[in-house]
């Protein structure tokens, strides 16, 4: 941290550290005649709120008459922070989100299209949404698609439990997404990008609004314009094409594909959607170099994954780090195990989709291919840890109920099949156990695997089977109970 | 409370918008606490669209309530990362005192309680609103004082 900077004092400006009382802070602090900049938040929800003064990192802050209880040494030491390899996340926390120095991005915007789009193939820059599609297939199938209107469009629908990474960008760096909107807009040739932001993060909403302005007046949006709409709670409309029937006003059903959106997307224009994180990605790439990412991470899995550690957890946040680390290392080394302080029970990787995965599972890597090859995935990279007193019976029955209360409703598999699901395993939980049960939940996730129209009917399965293939051994011998 | 011509205006401001009809709704929601009849009218004669096209948008998203919430109004997150750490507990504290389930709101409209599903602090759970106010590591006590 540069001289100039060190006599400044960073009070993050996040929802986390708000409801611990950062404003509080901000305003006390200002009272005593510091200078205050509002940042975005580091990730580390255990020392929030976190302050730095003359570059001396302290958290959490309750007290400021007491602040030596605290302190953690210099923030760039810091080793929750330097051990971490920050691409996209490398400025949040630092700086003043509205503080915007333009000429790297304008520079970015002389380059050719053909240009970007290869440093994107060459990176391996895969969705980080959940999908984990190559990304320049997509930015190239726009490109190729000729077209009165191309669009942008963020998913920053991020609806999964266990996930912050959107919010904590959006807050703390959303220049971060203008970045790779405006250049993804300029290597597709889209003029106009539209972020779909659900309406639980209302700080986002406020702090994006503001960014899109400022880049207004930093003349960054002559040749790209960009909207940001907030969603009405509906977690169906984080999938892709739900969040498009979502931003032409209406109810958030499914499409059918293909045809895919890089085709045919927002009202029948090509579409290049993304999630934050993946956009987010991209100024890193292009400032690097698409090989220099590529040797990062394992395998096809490339870069940095945010992943965001959640749920019973001692040091819980978000830990940018290469893809292929293991789960042992973050529940323990990074998390520092249960908050509880009990025995380690389960761990569901991925979101409310994702599968629930154990102890003998732990020293799998986090990569793509690792996670596939154990029926799971790494879903938005977020991960929620239970302790032992976990009741997996009750978990997968939770996996058919949120299906049952968040399906769009236009497949059948999904709507019904979620429902039926929920009474079986209630009746399982309940003790009205018979043996046929069992053979209609494993029916019913074969159907809705096989026949749903999305990933909410089809990945529903994985939840429910992993929750109840662990409480209930052998198929034929599940307990009743 | 705004009246007619107020809420006509709120939605006729979002005309040309992507996602329009969404966007009114979410206002009126905003402005007024809960939508009405007379406002699904107003949205569906803007938009040029049929009664039956906004009643479905209505109902599809949970922002959309269609009565008035309580003067505190409780959501609590009943996610995975909040159940890890007692929101199933908690909830049922809150229920039980309340005398209110999730989706309820009291006679007398001072209190209502909602489930809400991640408010993104997961690490920090179980997390909980009380009206715009979120609050992490919450206790039952919290809410409903």
């Amino acid at each position: 941290m540069s001289r100039a900077e060190a006599k400044r004092t960073l009070v993050p400006n996040e929802t986390l550290a708000n409801a611990l009382g950062a404003n509080d802070l901000a305003r006390e602090l200002q009272a005593r005649g510091h200078e205050v900049v509002r940042t975005g938040g580091y990730g580390l929800a255990w020392l929030e709120p976190m302050l730095v003064i003359d570059g001396e990192a302290f958290g959490p802050v309750q007290n400021l008459d007491a602040l030596d209880a605290v302190a953690l040494g210099p923030l760039a030491e810091l080793p929750e922070i330097a051990r971490q390899q920050r691409i996209v996340f490398d400025r949040c926390g630092l700086i003043d989100p509205m503080e915007y120095d333009p000429s790297w991005l304008l520079e970015q915007l002389e380059r050719e299209p053909r240009e970007i789009i290869g440093e994107i193939k060459a990176s391996g820059l895969r969705g980080r949404g959940g999908a984990g599609f190559p990304a320049h297939i997509k930015w190239q199938t726009v490109h190729d698609t000729p077209a009165p209107q191309k669009y942008i469009v963020v998913n920053a629908d991020e609806g999964d439990s266990g996930t912050f990474a959107d919010r904590l960008i959006m807050e703390g760096d959303p220049f971060r997404l203008i970045e790779g909107m405006v250049i993804s807009g300029h290597a597709t040739g889209a003029d106009k990008g539209i972020v779909y932001l659900r309406s639980e993060y209302p700080l986002a909403a406020e702090i994006f609004a503001n960014a899109i302005d400022k880049a207004g007046t930093l003349g960054l949006l002559e040749r790209f314009d960009i909207e940001l709409f907030i969603g009405a709670g509906a977690y169906i409309c984080g999938e892709e094409t739900s969040l498009l029937e979502s931003l032409e006003g209406k109810r958030g059903e499914i499409r059918a594909k293909p045809p895919v959106p890089a085709v045919a997307g927002l009202f029948g224009q090509p579409t290049l959607v993304h999630n934050v994180i993946t956009l987010c990605s991209v100024p890193g790439i292009l400032d690097m170099g698409g090989k220099a990412y590529a040797e990062i991470g394992v395998g096809a899995s490339t870069g940095s994954s945010t992943f965001q550690l959640a749920g019973n957890i001692k040091r819980g946040g978000l830990y940018e780090l290469p893809f292929g680390v293991t789960m042992r290392e973050l529940i323990e080394d990074w998390g520092g195990g249960t908050r509880t302080g009990r025995p380690f029970g389960a761990v569901q990787v991925g979101g409310p989709l994702g599968a629930y995965l154990f102890e003998r599972d732990l020293d799998t890597p986090l990569s793509y291919e690792d996670m596939a090859a154990l029926g799971a995935g790494i879903g938005h990279g977020g991960l929620v840890v239970f302790d032992d007193t976990v009741d997996l019976v009750q978990q997968a029955h939770y996996a058919f109920a949120f299906c049952a209360h968040e399906s769009c409703g236009k497949c059948t598999p999904c709507r019904i099949g979620s429902v039926r699901g929920k009474e079986a395993v209630a009746a399982l939980a309940s003790g009205e156990y018979t043996e046929d049960r069992l053979e209609v939940i494993d029916e019913l996730c074969d159907l809705m695997e096989q026949t749903s129209l999305c990933q909410m009917g089809g990945m529903t399965p994985i939840p429910v089977r992993s929750a109840l293939g662990e409480a209930l051994p052998r198929k034929g011998e599940w307990k009743q109970g | 409370m705004p009246n007619s011509e107020a809420i006509r205006e709120l939605v006729a401001a979002c005309v040309g918008q992507v996602g329009a009809p969404v966007t009114a709704l979410r206002k009126i929601v905003e402005s007024h606490g809960h939508i009405e009849d007379e406002h699904v009218r107003i949205v569906a004669d803007v938009f040029n669209l049929s009664l039956a096209d906004v009643r479905g948008i209505v109902s599809f998203y949970a922002d959309f309530r269609t009565s008035p919430r309580g003067r505190r109004h409780i959501r609590i997150c009943q996610a995975e990362a909040c159940q890890s750490v007692g929101s199933r507990a908690l909830t049922k504290e809150v229920t039980e005192a309340l005398g209110l389930e999730p989706g309820e709101t009291s006679e007398d409209l001072a209190v209502s309680l909602e489930s809400v599903y991640c408010l993104g602090l997961c690490a920090s759970g179980p997390c909980a609103m009380v009206n715009e106010r979120v609050i992490v590591h919450a206790t039952g006590k919290e809410l409903l004082t």
